[in-house]
């Protein structure tokens, strides 16, 4: 439920839906290469992605000075399983319905 | 691409539209097939569907006896609308279930912006390959 609620959030913002589909398109990036993909200055591209990182939708491994980033579009799984999800769902709770229908009086 | 986030039932049913109503309505009733609740027929009225899983938080957001019910549907994080319609059809009814995810609402919401939601997601099952 938790992660649901800060991948909800994480997305909220159409920056940082752009980052992550830049990173998801284009492997790794660093924060100066995604500044200039973004529009927004620097500052406001780390702080979308330390958002991105904690809804863990991106990764991030140190180098040097550099910290390259990548996209972990595992974490996109509540989104891309929401009709699965729903569909099984109201399959079974529609027979449960038919036979709560069967049982009732008139 | 615009119905990606939405799930659609129809089942015919051998009983009266005010039976199935009932069915749709009554906390008695919805505990059997559904889910525990303290649901009312009132405009507007917040509700929680409670399983063994987890609780879903809802309000009700349409009432046409013996027609149609919606109601808002928020359920980890992710918010939705589940639209029942009611078909009378002499002693059966079609029941006709909608439930419509966060497009295009929200899609709408973030209009302009430069990354909208619709494009997002009907991108999304396209990148998501790449990744599998």
């Amino acid at each position: 439920m938790q992660s649901a609620d800060s991948l909800f959030h994480a997305l909220a913002d159409p920056t940082r839906r752009g980052l992550l589909e830049h990173l998801m398109a284009g492997g790794e990036a660093n924060v100066a290469a995604l500044t200039r993909v973004a529009g927004v200055s620097q500052p406001a591209v780390s702080k979308h992605l330390a958002v991105l990182k904690l809804a863990g939708l991106v990764n991030d491994r140190p180098d040097g000075r550099q910290t390259h980033y990548s996209a972990a579009p595992e974490a996109l799984r509540p989104l891309r399983d929401w009709v699965q999800t729903y569909t099984a769902f109201w399959d079974l709770h529609l027979d449960r319905l038919a036979d709560t229908l069967n049982r009732m009086d008139q | 691409m615009s119905d990606t986030r939405s799930v659609e039932f129809e089942r015919n049913l051998p009983h009266p539209a005010a039976k199935v109503w009932r069915a749709l309505t009554e906390p008695h009733l919805m505990a059997d097939w559904l889910m525990s609740t303290d649901f009312e027929p009132k405009l507007g009225h917040r509700f929680k569907l409670k399983a063994d899983w987890g609780e879903v938080s809802c309000k009700v957001v349409e009432l046409d006896p013996p027609h149609r019910l919606a109601y808002s549907w928020d359920a980890m994080g992710l918010e939705s609308t589940v639209i029942w319609t009611l078909t009378p059809s002499g002693e059966q009814t079609m029941l006709r279930m909608v439930q419509t995810g966060f497009q295009p609402d929200q899609a709408r919401a973030f209009a302009g912006a430069k990354v909208g939601w619709t494009r997002f997601l009907d991108n999304l099952d396209r990148l998501m390959t790449t990744f599998d």
